[in-house]
């Protein structure tokens, strides 16, 4: 179906159940119980899930294809997200040319930086990447504060002067982003018992987008094209020995996963639209490869399990504090109760990078291949019969 | 592999799927609520504490929470009360707000605009906050705001002290205690001028950002009003650690006073530096070398240590005030924690009080009735005088204390000393002063 093979077009049909189901997935909790502290149904943190995952499922082309790692894509991912909010500024509060434009400019601005670094391969090339996004980033933070809005970041103003539709609503404030009307955190709730879900527009449109990225990826993945950044990763030596020339594929994959960062860049600022700086820090850089990494790099789905993850991770675990903890272990007698809160403190609140450095800390070690391979190994144990069909899934250096 | 099977059939059918599909959300609107985005329930209101826990303000962030908790612990009616006592307004009488017991969310900004709006958004959506409020940065301050212009609810700056959260970026729904650059600079340009003189020159080292930028402006000008001369202004990152190759330039420059635009631990490691450069014991221009730091607070003069002995700057509040606000917000909060508060923890608890005392003489929670309760809007006892919510910008008119690093501490926490307490007519300016033009407030936004 759709020119994918069986396998693959299963694995297609789990994402497009898994994004369109999302609402009612990550809201297992009934409202008002203690658990409810752990339900991710709500509108931002469901956007953030699919909107890093076309960000990590980008930089997987790149780096789980070619082995050339990145460490400056959230330059492309803030440069669409400027694009995009200018978009709003001056022509008009419709989603989709804002996120045209943002893919475009993320598109011309990966392909600059990927012409210079792609020079070098290895360490060198990270650290070029690097030098690029830290600039980007100090020259957004401070230099082109004019166009960036320097620190304050990005926003919309009540004098906008825009092309299609009013600056102001007849209320007085600004406008918000839609499509064709719709907008974009508009939502509608249904609620069974005590069980309340969430849907919001923004959210399924950005699932659509993640849905059509993740069926590109897959054609990618499966292309003669995907087939010769493989060989890159195995062995560039040998590819140019055999006279082949490896830049120009390899500078097409840089700029299709930074055309997948603008697209991220571009939903980020449509979802809420504002475009800070610290979107191209080095932070935000890194945290795209720790998504691919715990998730599985060079697997289709893996970097979007690992976007999830940490997104989860920074906004669930984040949001526990001190008071919560003595709720859960109110039952437990007062000295033993203060202990265990006392325990599980440093994990929780600030401490959530912890919490995630241990996650990751694990995953590297005993599921190298990322959750993936968690994934794999569980469906292993429960068909012994077909161990290399499992095997078959995960991703293999073409040696 | 390819065996795509596109018929006309199926792409027409496709299409009408698609149209029907497009069109059905003109159906969904989630217009069910009360007139106003999270309206609480008869038995709790929900308000959400967004501060820094991670980042360069940690230390701010976690004094903030602290009197979050303490307000309210007195909100409900537990402690003693603090300062629901001796403030002006006698609306709040330890019940909770409107009867309703006080719950609370936290959150963590990471002192970056986007976590801050991830945190805001969540505390609105999943857990129905009503009020959002905290932060210990402007950058920060500016785009939750515009968050909760946006989403409709209230938004009750922390500790923000760029001219631009209620200059250029101001909103209707966003409301700011602590006070700003421009008012730091009119209030120690006349202490300056009695202590240094008025014949100066001055040399500026500015963080490479929004606040720095402001602040910068604003103490030129008025350095500039009482006839310091300008000799240079240099921009630092944000993020250098070392001022040395900054400092170092100073003294052959020309000038005779040095202003630190820097904040947290750029002023703490500029103004090491600059001791250790003895700047301190230098002689320029006949006169003694001084050094000036626009905005102090007591973590930064704890990092600082002995250096900022002497040291002319402003805050917004300091425990050792006298007045029956402050001892007692300095009472409760010591007896709670063990040490006296700073002002980023003095300026969230009063604004704290200040939003549930708006939406008690409201007699409502909707955003719109809460914007008119504060607008204009005076009040006493809260530990800075009297005080005014001006309604043309959202913006507190109260006093200004120049403070000094003091010569002789005598414990860890009595690091400056009040110089003068400069009125607040001195720090008044029109709605539409230049340095803080363009942009306009709007109309309150109360959400679906």
């Amino acid at each position: 179906m759709l020119g994918l093979e069986k396998k693959d077009f299963r694995l297609l049909l789990i994402v497009i159940g898994l994004t369109m189901l999302a609402p009612f997935i990550l809201n297992p909790f009934p409202e008002g119980s203690e658990m409810a502290q752990f339900n991710a149904g709500y509108p931002d943190l469901m956007q953030r899930f699919v909107i890093f995952g076309i960000f990590a499922i980008g930089f997987n082309i790149l780096f789980g294809l070619t082995g050339y790692l990145s460490f400056g894509h959230a330059a492309f991912l803030g440069a669409g997200s400027y694009a995009a909010v200018w978009m709003f500024k001056l022509l008009s509060m419709n989603v989709l040319p804002a996120i045209a434009l943002s893919v475009l400019i993320a598109g011309l601005f990966s392909l600059i930086i990927g012409y210079v670094s792609l020079r070098r391969s290895g360490i060198y090339f990270s650290i070029l990447t690097l030098a690029f996004a830290q600039m980007s980033f100090a020259l957004a933070y401070s230099v082109l504060t004019p166009i960036t809005g320097g620190e304050t970041g990005l926003q919309l103003a009540l004098d906008d002067p825009r092309i299609f539709g009013a600056s102001q609503t007849a209320t007085g404030n600004i406008p918000v982003p839609a499509l064709f009307g719709l907008e974009m955190r508009a939502s509608y709730e249904f609620s069974i018992g005590n069980w309340l879900f969430t849907f919001n527009a923004g959210y399924y449109l950005a699932a659509i987008f993640l849905i059509g990225s993740f069926y590109l990826a897959i054609r990618i993945f499966r292309s003669p094209f995907g087939m010769m950044l493989r060989a890159i990763k195995s062995n560039q030596t040998r590819m140019s020995y055999t006279g082949l020339n490896a830049r120009p594929y390899t500078l097409a994959a840089f700029v299709i996963s930074g055309m997948y960062a603008g697209l991220a860049g571009g939903l980020m600022a449509s979802m809420d639209p504002l475009a800070g700086a610290e979107r191209m820090q080095w932070t935000a850089s890194g945290e795209v490869v720790l998504m691919t990494i715990l998730g599985g790099a060079g697997t289709l789905i893996g970097p979007v399990l690992g976007a999830g993850m940490i997104k989860y991770f920074e906004n669930i675990f984040s949001k526990i504090n001190d008071t919560i903890l003595h709720g859960w272990f109110a039952f437990l007698p007062d000295g033993l109760e203060n202990f265990v809160v006392a325990i599980i403190h440093p994990f929780i609140g600030k401490g959530w990078h912890l919490t995630l450095g241990l996650v990751f800390m694990l995953v590297v070690i005993f599921l190298p291949g990322g959750l993936v391979q968690g994934g794999q190994k569980i469906a292993a144990m429960f068909q012994r019969k077909k161990p290399e069909d499992a095997k078959s899934k995960a991703t293999e250096p073409a040696e | 592999m390819s065996n795509s099977k596109f018929s006309r059939r199926g792409v027409l059918k496709t299409g009408m799927v698609a149209s029907a599909g497009l069109a059905l959300p003109q159906y969904l609107r989630a217009d069910s609520h009360a007139g106003f985005t999270n309206a609480p329930g008869d038995s709790e209101v929900i308000l959400g504490f967004n501060v820094p826990q991670t980042g360069p303000y940690a230390d701010e962030g976690a004094d903030e929470l602290r009197a979050y908790e303490l307000a309210v612990e007195h909100l409900n009616g537990g402690g003693d009360g603090g300062m629901l006592g001796t403030f002006s307004s006698k609306a709040l009488d330890g019940t909770g707000i409107l009867g309703r017991e006080v719950k609370y969310v936290t959150g963590d900004t990471q002192t970056k605009s986007d976590a801050a709006r991830a945190s805001a958004r969540s505390m609105i959506e999943k857990d129905g906050a009503v009020m959002i409020t905290g932060g210990s940065s402007s950058g920060v301050a500016v785009a939750v705001q515009a968050l909760c212009q946006e989403a409709g609810v209230i938004f009750m700056a922390g500790l923000t002290h760029s001219n631009d959260t209620t200059g250029k970026d101001k909103r209707a729904n966003g409301f700011r205690h602590f006070f700003n650059s421009y008012m730091s600079g009119a209030a120690l340009a006349p202490v300056l001028a009695a202590n240094y003189g008025t014949n100066r020159k001055a040399y500026h080292l500015t963080a490479d950002y929004n606040w720095g930028y402001t602040t910068e402006e604003a103490v030129k000008s008025s350095t500039e009003a009482m006839g310091w001369e300008t000799v240079n202004a240099v921009k630092t990152p944000l993020t250098q650690t070392d001022f040395s190759s900054y400092i170092a330039p100073v003294l052959n420059s020309g000038a005779d006073v040095l202003v630190l635009n820097h904040y947290g631990g750029n002023m703490v490691n500029s103004l090491t530096n600059a001791v250790q450069f003895g700047l301190r014991e230098a002689q320029a221009n006949g006169q003694n070398f001084e050094i000036v730091v626009p905005l102090y607070s007591r973590l930064m003069a704890k990092g600082a240590g002995a250096n900022v002995k002497g040291i002319f700057g402003s805050t917004n509040w300091h425990w050792s005030l006298q007045d029956a606000g402050s001892q007692a917000f300095v009472r409760s909060f010591g007896t709670k924690y063990g040490f006296p508060p700073s002002q980023a923890a003095h300026t969230t608890y009063v604004q704290t009080l200040l939003y549930a005392d708006a939406v008690t003489r409201a007699g409502s929670f909707n955003p719109c009735a809460v914007v008119e309760a504060l607008e204009d809007f005076e009040f006493d006892g809260l530990g800075n005088g009297p005080t005014l919510y001006r309604g043309a910008d959202h913006q507190c008119f109260k006093d200004v204390l120049v403070v000094k690093g003091k010569e002789n501490p005598e414990n860890e926490f009595d690091l400056l000393e009040i110089v003068e307490v400069t009125p607040v007519d001195q720090v008044t300016y029109a709605p539409d002063h230049p340095q803080f033009a363009g942009g306009a407030l709007g109309t309150c936004n109360p959400g679906a």
